[in-house]
């Protein structure tokens, strides 16, 4: 793989913190009735016994367990921008126990779905969403905190700095 | 009840893939709902528009659309839109209607013409639209949302693939003969897992199409309704609720679910909020119904249904489809029309096309398809932004 000079920017601007090696997604906080929102709300409370219009911006849990998982086979419409050939790609929703909401995100690449499972904690990761002739485009993944089991002749590739 | 409304005349066009006008299918329907009511096009006091956002400016205005292309006779009119559940709007804006005394005969109608293949959001860069977000940051079309929930159904329940495919060989086999529906055709367990993966474990034949269609019903008040039939089918509720907060599951167009962290848990998901609210209006409950329509966008779904409208304790849809239970013959037939899966979807008609089969069941003209001595059947659908849709029909 050639090496890129490419800028490293988020494919969404202010839906998640930058700082690669531990990256959180950034929500709202209710001030008065401290029910989380993401994405973000910032101008009135959608909990309906609560009439907050203050908010606290705040890093959510950067790790949660899977609620489910399904990888898509083809080719979504626009405006996603698929690789040309289109490869397959997992999502997960992933339950936060602190803020109590399940969260959407695509799973790291190269996880093998079928290592996946309901309950399996994960953590946040950026990965590259897309690019174009200058940057690539972040957006936030979901990889297994555990390494998953891996095939045999893989197994000795871990823990490459 | 004084708050029942008549179904007196349903029509439909059927469902393909025709690539012509939206209106010319509606027109088409509303005329066939016309004529199995008796009634004439002048009768008609108050035309509810159900709307189609894929057909430019006249799908926004469907009431008006119809009623121009049908002949201007100053009936007053309404569109509605709330996505698969716009059907079920527009009964309820037709039925408040004649019950509020504002008009005696409506001629509610949803007609749709589909681009080929995935559901795309509406074009142009459009950052704050998570219907657009989601497609561009997560490659989430209504298929993953599918998948999620049917691989959910498998880790918690053991649910199979097996099981998946048989509500499409029962589907199937339901509408085989069905006129109206786009699909004739019946499926083997294995033709279904044999099909390409789409949104893993969902395959191709188990997830619906994107189809043309249309579908129309006439409402009336009851002391019209006498006049014309003696005894007409009735509309005994229609629920269009919206979810209670917190809404804690994964719901389309969205990223996340509400937080429960300082609200608790909600006392039931929303999509068991939709019947209740059905069975409440009418004063009956799951073990009444002799049939249902229910939203089989996939096959894993239809087994979500049958425990959201109470047909079985959660967990428990698998073993009620393998007894048969909801085949024609069972206890509780779901979709003797075949559903979404010989149907495809065509949204704004979708609703309605599911009263019209309860009707023609209740009034005993399902020929084929007909489930002996249907006397009571409910139909249910979701719309995504929060769109709850179920119809209780009685005779």
């Amino acid at each position: 793989m050639t090496a890129t000079s490419k800028a490293r920017v988020p494919a969404m601007e202010g839906w998640f913190t930058t700082d690669e090696s531990r990256p959180h997604l950034i929500g709202t906080q209710c001030t008065r009735c401290k029910s989380y929102f993401f994405p973000k709300e910032t101008f009135f409370c959608r909990n309906p016994k609560c009439t907050g219009d203050e908010f606290d911006e705040v890093e959510l849990s950067r790790t949660g367990r899977i609620w489910s998982y399904t990888t898509n086979h083809y080719q979504p419409p626009a405006p996603y921008m698929a690789p040309d050939p289109f490869v397959p790609y997992t999502i997960a929703a992933v339950e936060l126990d602190t803020e109590g909401m399940v969260v959407l995100g695509q799973v790291a690449a190269g996880i093998d779905p079928d290592e996946l499972s309901s309950g399996m904690e994960v953590e946040l990761v950026l990965e590259k969403l897309y690019e174009d002739d200058e940057n690539e485009f972040m957006v936030w993944k979901w990889k297994p905190t555990r390494e998953p089991i891996a095939a045999p002749m893989s197994s000795q590739h871990k823990g490459a700095n | 009840m004084s708050n029942d409304v008549a179904i007196l005349g349903v029509g439909m066009h059927k469902w393909g893939k025709w690539g012509k006008n939206f209106v010319e299918y509606g027109v088409k329907a509303c005329l066939d709902a016309l004529k199995d009511a008796g009634i004439e096009w002048s009768d008609v006091d108050f035309v509810s528009g159900a709307d189609t956002v894929r057909n430019g400016y006249p799908g926004y205005v469907a009431g008006a659309t119809f009623a121009q292309a049908l002949g201007w006779t100053g009936a007053r009119v309404a569109s509605s839109y709330s996505a698969c559940a716009s059907g079920a709007t527009g009964m309820n804006a037709a039925r408040a209607q004649i019950l509020a005394g504002m008009a005696d005969v409506a001629l509610v109608i949803g007609a749709d013409t589909t681009p080929k293949g995935f559901l795309a959001p509406t074009s142009g860069d459009r950052p704050d639209d998570p219907d657009w977000l989601r497609f561009r940051l997560l490659g989430a079309a209504n298929p993953t949302y599918f998948g999620l929930y049917a691989r959910r159904r498998m880790e918690l329940y053991g649910a199979t693939e097996k099981d998946f495919a048989k509500v499409k060989v029962k589907n199937a086999a339901h509408g085989f003969k069905n006129g109206y529906a786009r699909y004739n055709k019946k499926f083997t367990e294995e033709e279904v897992l044999n099909s390409p993966m789409v949104s893993d474990p969902l395959r191709l034949f188990e997830i619906c199409a994107t189809s043309d269609g249309a579908a129309a019903v006439v409402l009336t008040s009851m002391d019209f309704a006498r006049k014309h039939t003696a005894n007409p089918i009735k509309v005994a509720a229609i629920s269009t609720v919206t979810p209670t907060y917190p809404n804690t599951v994964i719901e389309m167009p969205n990223f996340a679910t509400d937080s429960s962290a300082a609200v608790g848990l909600p006392e039931a998901p929303f999509r068991d909020s939709i019947a209740k609210a059905a069975y409440e209006e009418a004063g009956l409950g799951p073990e009444d119904l002799d049939l249902a329509e229910v939203y089989d966008l996939s096959s894993a779904l239809e087994l979500d249904w049958y425990e959201n409208i109470g047909l079985c304790k959660e967990g428990d849809a698998e073993r009620l489809l393998n007894d048969g239970a909801t085949t024609m013959g069972g206890r509780v037939p779901v979709n003797p029309s075949g559903g979404l899966a010989c149907f495809g979807e065509a949204v704004p008609a979708q609703a309605i096309a599911q009263v019209c089969e309860l009707t023609w069941q209740l009034r005993g003209a399902a020929g084929e398809r007909q489930v002996e001595g249907a006397k009571v059947g409910l139909t249910v659908n979701q719309g995504l932004f929060g769109h709850g849709s179920s119809v209780i029909v009685t005779k």
